[in-house]
């Protein structure tokens, strides 16, 4: 392989990545209420719509409201679960662990099967809190990764040299362990908010005909045609997703986060 | 320095992970086995009982072609989503520490992307208004823009499109730990970069390989939008046929047979690839 056809190669994968993304991003400014490609006229009036508009308004403001409820609540089920292993040996506790996992191993309708019948039974169904706990189950995989990656990168000496001085496990955790671990607990809200934000199903299933979210909202108008609206939002959803990851990358190890050695390995 | 808990409060920060977790995983999965038993009565409801008739529903014809179906486009999926993530992973891998993070940032914007909003977008480029036809009209291949969705070529396309994103971050860290000697030795007795690759790199990742098949095939099992979106009902997989039955069928039994039956196609899968990958590290 020389470098010409390496660099063709991953150009060619490049624009079979990017290319809806542009049609789309296309279509998003097209002067008339049209799906056009290359755009007719130029618009940014389906970019304003989504915050002018009351459905598309209040399906923004939904998606925004569950993801980082839901993502908060999968940091607070994740980040003690990882302490604990962490600090103690405790063999059954991997039990809890394997559970965490769970949930994105398996195809994520059945997960979303299995809270249906849950909420159907216990009377709840359709409540918007619902859609929370489920999406906050559901994602606590991500942050569970991260948290117990940064876990495992801190160096033990800091913890004994902390606890020979006399502090205990408050303390240590306190001032050694949270501000080392910041970093990947942050990280694992933020997977856990954007996948949130994107998520489907689930929604669908729980709260699907009581509240739309934005991914709920845009299934149901498809029924109806496609607007440059749509495709207004999902550039919008491009752009949350490259810019927290973009900020994840910037302040963390991005490589690393995803099973690289870290830099200073090499 | 680990110990095991000695006092009651050592087990304090592990009783609210766990409540959470058996109470919001354990149980609805539970359940869902409970009911995947229940006699169905009229009207939509179901009833206590213990009865294997909703598994016995697997052996129509109609669930044998859904679920073939499923399997093969699953398989498809896996086939060239691997056959295109492996050697870009390689040559990913090999770029700079900062080009390799610019593509890792637009891989997990990809793979983060909704299903709708994936559909959407390659419904809205193989559309004829918008697509990619009119690039071949005016190349003069085509005489007129024609749709190109929905057909099987669409579904294929869309799941690759979500699954390649996915098959790239499960080979990257087997690929970036590579021991970098293994192809230097190669390129050093003489074999051509391409050569190397094949004799050397494939063969050394057989096993992450097979593993990667398995745990895409599973991604891909899962894929419940995009049949909807981009194919024709008979392009909806399971994932699609359990929605259904749950939500407008009102047969929830059978819906929680058929999951319960995914579930453990999926266990089954998971384990073997995490055999197979672990024979190699052990090798």
């Amino acid at each position: 392989m020389s470098v010409f056809l390496n660099r063709l190669f991953l150009s060619a994968v490049a624009l079979f990545l990017a290319l809806p993304l542009v049609v789309v991003a296309g279509v998003s400014v097209n002067g008339k209420k049209a799906l056009t490609f290359p755009p007719q006229g130029f618009s940014l009036g389906w970019y304003a719509e989504i915050f002018t508009d009351h459905g598309w308004r209040d399906a923004l403001e939904a998606s925004l409201l569950v993801a980082s409820l839901s993502a908060a609540l999968a940091v607070l089920v994740a980040f003690p679960l990882a302490w604990f292993l962490w600090r103690f040996h405790a063999p059954w506790a991997k039990v809890i662990h394997a559970l965490g996992l769970m949930p994105f191993v398996l195809p994520p309708v059945i997960t979303a099967l299995g809270f249906l019948g849950f909420w159907t039974s216990t009377g709840f169904y359709g409540e918007a809190w619902t859609v929370v706990v489920s999406h906050g189950i559901f994602f606590v995989t991500l942050p569970l990764v991260t948290v117990t990656l940064g876990f495992s990168a801190i160096d033990p000496t800091l913890v004994e040299a902390a606890a020979t001085m006399g502090a205990d496990d408050r303390t240590v955790l306190r001032t050694v362990v949270i501000p080392l671990i910041r970093p990947y607990v942050i990280s694992g809200f933020a997977f856990a908010f954007v996948l949130s934000l994107n998520e489907y199903i689930i929604t669908y299933m729980t709260v699907g005909f009581t509240m739309e979210t934005l991914p709920v909202k845009i299934f149901n108008a498809l029924r109806y045609g496609y607007t440059p609206t749509m495709a207004a939002i999902a550039v919008l959803f491009v752009a949350v997703a490259a810019l927290v990851f973009g900020l994840i990358a910037r302040f963390g190890d991005l490589p690393k986060l995803l099973g690289a050695w870290s830099a200073d390995d090499r | 320095m680990r110990q095991p808990p000695r006092r009651a409060a050592d087990y304090g920060p592990i009783a609210f992970p766990a409540v959470m977790l058996l109470l919001f995983f354990a149980v609805p999965f539970g359940l869902m086995i409970a009911v995947s038993f229940f006699q169905r009565i009229e009207g939509g409801f179901y009833e206590p009982a213990f009865v294997w008739s909703n598994y016995a529903r697997f052996l129509s014809v109609f669930f044998g072609r859904v679920l073939s179906f499923s399997m093969m486009l699953a398989a498809g999926v896996a086939v060239v989503s691997v056959a295109l993530a492996f050697p870009f992973t390689y040559l990913l891998t090999r770029l700079r520490r900062r080009t390799q993070v610019l593509w890792l940032v637009f891989l997990l914007s990809v793979l983060s992307l909704s299903e709708v909003i994936i559909g959407f977008a390659w419904a809205t480029l193989l559309s004829a208004n918008a697509g990619i036809s009119n690039l071949l009209v005016m190349v003069g291949l085509l005489d007129a823009p024609t749709s190109l969705s929905p057909s099987l070529g669409a579904v294929l396309t869309g799941i690759v499109y979500q699954a390649f994103p996915y098959t790239v971050l499960v080979l990257y860290p087997a690929l970036s730990r590579l021991d970098p000697t293994l192809t230097e030795a190669a390129r050093t007795l003489g074999a051509s970069p391409l050569n190397s690759f094949f004799t050397v790199v494939v063969p050394a990742l057989r096993n992450t390989i097979v593993a990667t098949l398995i745990m895409v095939f599973v991604f891909a099992l899962g894929c419940y939008l995009l049949p909807q979106l981009l194919g024709r009902p008979q392009h909806w997989t399971l994932s699609v046929l359990i929605t259904d039955q749950a939500l407008f069928q009102a047969n929830m039994p059978f819906a929680a047979a058929m999951a319960v039956f995914l579930v453990l196609v999926s266990l089954g899968l998971v384990g073997l690839s995490l055999l197979v990958g672990k024979k190699e590290n052990a090798a």
